[in-house]
């Protein structure tokens, strides 16, 4: 029933997302060209690997605020090894950027497994303590498009079957945590701890642990991001996806990801991340300021929410909602 | 045999345990102090360290409200786009002559308004405050790049420049003296009122509070109304301390008032904490901003040290009682 449920919710999302492409059409046909759309969706898909990460943090009751600051620490890590030793094997980078990702995201885990200490705290903390590490390791300075090498550059702009390689990655990464949270005990340890900590520890699992693997997943994929984020744009330097992390959060909320934890699916984040982006790559077709992006985004966010709460909303305890609105 | 007296609170243990933390944070920051006189010559410098109060005034007055918020199990992370919406209205008004005292008025009223926003999506409809006010944080900021875009608003009357800029008495500014009120408020209306005793119980056990007769959501809604009317007068303040408006104002301010008040000792999960404690949070926060500015440290380093307090100062008695056990 549940999961009927949440198939017609992103049943909705889906055909908001279409209603959206059919008011675009109408100003600027061109967009809904198939071309255009993979661009579109090439464009989103750092959002919707990382998406796809906050997600399973926020199904384990938790939240990751310090993906961005991951993503770029580890962006600039990468690069700056490029420009000391360009010789480097690609599949060395792409581990680094993973390791160092999933160390990140692993300390974040710990401090919530093993400290106790609230997620939004810690990842605040680890936030600017990311970011400030970036400033020191760089000292403020840029990396640039030519101190990289093309191999380095090239590799997520690579074409595959008519599509570029980090388009192909958002897809495997979509396709692998599909399987991995249906089809894996630590999958449905995710939804289980979000849903009932307290029925998850009965059933013998870890909640603290489950949590501990949500923030290196989320880790791993920032650091993953981290690489292909700034081999994309050629560019590394301290405020790259400054302020990032509050669109995942927004990509997953839209998504009908439950701040509460344990409701969500691979298929919200990701039609979340592409509802954004559809609105972000739209904007300046249709004439639109994009200095609109910001408070449409934020009206999504608040309407998107109001929606899946009413959603959830039928079943309950009746004696305390009368005790709550007298009549 | 003597009536016994019953405690209306819990004497020993929390009260030990919050008065140990605020003493902790309290010689951390005596510790500064002295570090700093030590590390520079222009420290110990009266107007200096006036100067280095305006680096936690604005912050501070959001932080006082956002304490009781917390402790009530809500957040506000809207409250640096209400400080940008309320800026952009008090400029938009400013250009056609609005006095100081209107401009006074206009933005305490967005604060307010843009409160009570978050409140009704809250209190009203009981969508979860996180996600609430991270969607307002979006739309209010959206609203004033939608007014403003890549322009400034300047052109303040000379009169409204007092509020950011003035001074009361020698070194000691408006704005100081403000705080130093608004703590004083927030202090009495948190430790001495039954209102503030409320917002603990709610804190503590929403439902349990609830069948005790105290009105949660009245109680929430009157909450996120004060958190905008602080935002409100931190922008007046801000607004008229830096003369002029741009959308980006207050840029993550949220979470540097957040990271005040949880170093202060309110817990994040709600149903403790104290003013005290965000008060000397504050001048944590800006005395170490001011010493590192002093040795001409980078602002993103400052901003390592202060990420680092906020995690240490709550990790190390967790790895210090998983010690003694």
């Amino acid at each position: 029933m549940i999961k009927t449920f949440l198939r017609a919710r992103e049943a909705i999302l889906a055909g908001a997302i279409l209603l959206l492409l059919a008011l675009i059409a109408i100003r600027f046909a061109g967009f809904i060209a198939p071309a255009n759309l993979a661009n579109v969706f090439n464009d989103t898909a750092p959002l919707i690997i990382l998406a796809i990460g906050q997600m399973i943090v926020i199904l384990t009751r938790c939240i990751d605020l310090s993906v961005a600051a991951n993503l770029a620490l580890t962006g600039m890590v990468v690069a700056m090894m490029n420009v000391a030793a360009p010789g480097l094997p690609l599949i060395f980078t792409i581990t680094v950027a993973i390791g160092l990702g999933t160390t990140l995201g692993m300390f974040n885990g710990l401090m919530v497994w093993k400290l106790g200490i609230p997620p939004i705290v810690v990842t605040l903390g680890t936030m600017t303590i990311f970011r400030g590490t970036i400033f020191l390791l760089s000292d403020g300075k840029w990396v640039n498009s030519h101190e990289m090498s093309a191999a380095f550059k090239a590799f997520p702009r690579a074409m595959i079957l008519g599509l570029p390689v980090l388009s192909w990655i958002a897809i495997a990464t979509i396709l692998l945590f599909t399987l991995i949270l249906s089809r894996t005990t630590l999958g449905r340890a995710f939804f289980a701890v979000g849903g009932n900590p307290h029925a998850a520890v009965y059933a013998g699992i870890n909640v603290g642990r489950t949590q501990f693997w949500a923030f290196t997943i989320s880790g791993a994929l920032a650091g993953l991001t981290g690489y292909l984020w700034v081999a994309r744009y050629a560019v590394a330097y301290v405020d790259i996806a400054l302020g990032f992390e509050l669109d995942v959060v927004a990509a997953c909320v839209i998504g009908g990801i439950a701040i509460a934890g344990g409701v969500g699916s691979v298929g919200g984040a990701v039609l979340g991340a592409l509802f954004l982006g559809i609105i972000k790559n739209a904007l300046p077709v249709v004439n639109i300021s994009p200095f609109w992006q910001l408070s449409i985004s934020g009206a999504a966010i608040i309407i998107a929410v109001a929606l899946n709460a009413r959603a959830a909303r039928t079943k309950g305890r009746i004696i305390l909602k009368r005790a709550e609105h007298p009549a | 045999m003597t009536a016994r007296i019953i405690p209306d609170r819990l004497q020993s243990p929390l009260q030990r345990r919050l008065k140990s933390w605020e003493t902790l944070l309290l010689a951390v920051a005596v510790a500064i102090f002295i570090f700093n006189s030590f590390a520079s010559e222009y420290f110990l410098n009266a107007w200096n360290l006036s100067d280095a109060t305006f680096n936690f005034t604005e912050k501070a007055m959001i932080a006082f409200a956002m304490a009781l918020l917390i402790i009530a199990g809500e957040i506000d992370l809207s409250v640096a786009a209400i400080i940008a919406l309320a800026s952009t209205a008090m400029g938009a008004a400013a250009q056609i002559g609005a006095s100081p005292s209107v401009l006074v008025l206009i933005g305490l009223g967005t604060g307010l308004a843009c409160g009570a926003f978050n409140a009704v999506l809250v209190t009203v409809m009981g969508l979860p405050s996180i996600v609430v006010t991270i969607g307002t944080m979006s739309l209010f900021r959206g609203i004033s790049y939608i007014v403003l875009g890549d322009t400034a608003y300047g052109g303040y009357p000379a009169g409204f420049a007092f509020f950011g800029q003035g001074y009361v008495w020698w070194v000691i500014s408006f704005e100081f003296v403000l705080f130093a009120i608004l703590a004083v408020i927030f202090g009495v209306l948190l430790h001495l009122t039954s209102f503030g005793r409320t917002v603990y119980a709610i804190g503590n056990n929403p439902t349990g509070a609830l069948f005790s007769g105290i009105r949660v959501a009245r109680v929430k809604f009157i909450l996120f109304l004060l958190t905008g009317l602080m935002s409100g007068i931190a922008a007046i303040c801000l607004t008229s301390r830096l003369g002029s408006t741009r959308p980006s104002i207050a840029f993550g301010m949220e979470l540097e008032v957040v990271t005040m008040v949880v170093l202060g000792g309110v817990s994040i999960l709600g149903g403790s904490g104290s003013i005290p404690g965000v008060v000397i949070a504050a001048f944590v926060m800006g005395l170490v901003t001011f010493g590192l500015g002093l040795l001409n440290v980078p602002g993103i380093v400052m901003s390592i040290v202060i990420g680092a307090l906020l995690i240490g100062v709550i990790a190390l008695p967790r790895i210090w009682a998983m010690r003694r056990l």
